[in-house]
């Protein structure tokens, strides 16, 4: 208990008698006492002792109570020392004067001990709760410090991630205005290796921390993915996929993203969730609305993900306008919403359309006036323009930290110590993923290079007979027998020549896979391989089919496979 | 790769699930998928939904199944395939010996 605490108290009073049975009074309660004569000396005493509460002589000579009482409670700032004024007056306007003057309470002559302790008792709880609350006040402003501090070293990662790329490129213009310190809105754009341009705006639900967490993974994803020159149904597959995993039920993000190619002049867009954007025609200022077709991002699975996107054609100074639903949402100070009517006014009345973005924000802003706004407001303008006045900084340095395998050529030798262990293909196909042209051919690609290589080394290297596999038995026997062959085999060498080459829109890999056999007579593995129902003999001619062209060379031990791709929009 | 299966009640029914690679290394496992089950079904399911790739002699385990079960009377589906998949299948005209989906 805090009565159990010795106290330091200064008695002030004038009067000997009167002194000394008041310090014997408090002494007794096991408090310490500091004795002064007068308000001088009083003031003095506490300067030097700092006591915890003081007992004062409401008339004294030189400086009396009242005065002394004003400079203890000055030097004393913020902590409280209780002041209790001793004296003999009775009369209320004595009384009021006492407490105006910043004494706590008074206590009459003659003392009354109970009384006088159960005051001091009474006056030390109530500076110790004074006492404490001051800490915890320092505390929280220190927390509060710190706590801000954190956040806004937190927003900059957060900005440097989820609002960054090429958002200050020269056709790209945007508004970003934040209910929280952090956005509950996503804004990215980066260009392809291809030199088109993506752009993502994505409304996460709710504001602050819980949405920027989700928009962490959105950007890594995005950027990463846009600049190795992943097509937008996969980029949207994949932050589908991460965000339903990663967010909590009934969180998720609405998004509209976009691939603007200025060489080709056209445009894919996907909505899921937001608002229609608006395209907007130079020609005849006429508004071409895109409606939100999918469910937002994290909502389904990947097995039910749908990434079907609409395909515009733009001319150059066509332009592109998409928003969260806090413009369409922002209120004015009667609680009516802005809404899609305004919106369209603004275009409406538009005459310059390169001024169309400052209209809105301008009629939303005039329209919210005092009214607070209640969600994050995003706008994003990207204008259809000449591939080579598209801002080339922001081109450039991604193309430096971004290069990708483009001409190019590997070849590979396997051993006959590999032949067993290794199976090159995985790796292989690695390599060829480098290229982003090629990753959307990945299963093709595999199914090129596995025919290539089983082929080389089942019949070139281990000698098999594909006649074995005429029935379940010998299909069985066949694999059985490769694999003792493969354990055996001490001769023999597999080379894989790879090679990459680019042409305008598109690329050229060819394989030559060349092994340490005598060569086959290719006539017997017609594309009528296809057509009949043997368990084997389908290999080469659904690489004939997958490629542009195939061709034996050598005696037959080399074949080179030619396989085109063209970029996917 | 990894094959596994699972019967319907009435054992008239296997689904042979997929993933990863479909290759000859898995055909061991693919023909006990079928093969070992104590009634042979009437209908077969191989779903093909976690594969990634396949050759041409996983096109050449497909015929050993649907020769199996029956030759030009099986009633064989191959199901949830991916769009590379569902490509080398059509390429090699599965879809006039399977139910493809």
């Amino acid at each position: 208990m805090s009565e159990s605490r010795s106290l330091t108290i200064l008695v002030a009073d004038d009067t000997d008698s009167d002194r000394l049975i008041l310090e014997t009074i408090v002494r007794k309660e096991g408090h310490r006492v500091i004795s002064a004569k007068d308000g001088l000396e009083a003031v003095a005493a506490y300067e030097q002792e700092r006591p915890d509460i003081v007992l004062l002589d409401a008339l004294m000579p030189g400086l009396d109570g009242f005065g002394a009482a004003r400079r203890i409670k000055e030097l004393a700032g913020e902590s409280l020392v209780p002041i209790i004024f001793l004296t003999s007056l009775t009369d209320t306007d004595s009384l009021v004067k006492c407490l105006d003057a910043g004494g706590d309470d008074f206590l009459s002559k003659p003392y009354n001990r109970v009384i006088l302790q159960a005051k001091i008792k009474s006056f030390n709880r109530m500076r110790e709760m004074h006492a404490t609350m001051l800490a915890q006040r320092d505390q929280i402003a220190r927390h509060n410090e710190q706590f801000l501090q954190e956040q806004a070293v937190a927003k900059q990662v957060f900005d440097n991630v989820a609002h960054s790329g090429c958002l200050d490129a020269s056709n790209v213009r945007y508004y970003l205005s934040s209910l929280a310190i952090f956005n509950g809105d996503v804004m990215v754009a980066a260009m392809r290796p291809s030199g088109s341009m993506m752009v993502l705006l994505g409304d996460f639900t709710g504001h602050g921390l819980p949405a920027a967490i989700g928009a962490m993974p959105l950007a890594a994803t995005f950027y990463g993915m846009v600049h190795k020159g992943f097509s937008m149904t996969d980029i949207l597959r994949e932050i589908n996929g991460k965000l339903k995993t990663i967010l909590p039920l009934g969180f998720f993000c609405c998004a509209t993203m976009i691939d603007m190619n200025f060489e080709k002049r056209r445009m894919k867009v996907w909505n899921g969730g937001l608002p229609d954007c608006f395209i907007y025609r130079k020609d005849d200022l006429s508004i071409v609305p895109v409606r939100s077709t999918h469910l937002p991002l994290g909502v389904l699975p990947n097995k039910s993900f749908k990434d079907d996107c609409e395909h515009y054609e733009l001319a150059v100074g066509d332009r592109f306008f998409m928003w969260s639903d806090g413009i369409h949402e922002a209120r004015d100070s009667t609680g009516e919403m802005f809404g899609e009517e305004r919106l369209r006014a603004v275009f409406e009345r538009n005459r310059q359309p390169e001024k169309a973005f400052d209209e809105i924000l301008g009629s939303v802003q005039e329209f919210i006036g005092g009214g607070e706004k209640n969600d994050d407001l995003s706008l994003l303008e990207i204008v259809m323009d000449e591939p080579h006045k598209v801002d080339s900084v922001a081109r450039e340095t991604i193309f430096r930290r971004y290069s990708s395998l483009a001409e190019w050529d590997m070849c590979f030798e396997i051993k006959p110590t590999s032949f067993h262990a290794f199976d090159p293909l995985p790796l292989l196909l690695n390599v060829l993923m480098e290229v982003p042209g090629l990753r959307n051919y990945s299963g093709t690609l595999y199914t090129i290079m596995a025919e290539l290589y089983s082929n080389a080394l089942e019949h070139g290297v281990l000698k098999l007979d594909s006649a074995m596999k005429d029935t379940p038995e010998g299909f069985t026997r066949y694999y059985q027998e490769r694999e003792a062959r493969l354990r055996e085999v001490s001769a023999g060498y597999i080379r894989i020549h790879l090679q990459h080459s680019t042409s305008p829109g598109g690329g050229r890999l060819t394989i030559r896979v060349e092994d340490s056999g005598e060569g086959f007579d290719k006539s017997n593995c017609s594309a009528e391989g296809l057509s009949n129902s043997q368990y084997s003999g389908r290999g080469l001619a659904l690489v004939d089919k997958l490629c542009d062209s195939v061709r034996y060379l050598g005696k037959g031990n080399e074949v080179e496979a030619v396989f085109s791709w063209v970029n996917d929009d | 790769m990894a094959i596994t299966s699972t019967v319907s009640a009435d054992g008239n029914q296997v689904t042979i699930y997929i993933q990863g690679r479909f290759d000859f290394s898995s055909h061991q496992e693919f023909r006990a998928a079928y093969e070992k089950l104590p009634k042979t079904p009437t209908h077969f399911r191989v779903d093909l939904q976690g594969t990634s790739y396949l050759d041409s002699s996983a096109l050449g385990m497909l015929l050993l199944l649907r020769d199996y079960a029956g030759g030009d009377k099986a009633n064989i589906e191959l199901v949830n395939c991916s769009a590379d998949v569902k490509k080398i299948l059509t390429i090699s005209n599965f879809e006039q010996l399977f139910t493809i989906y």
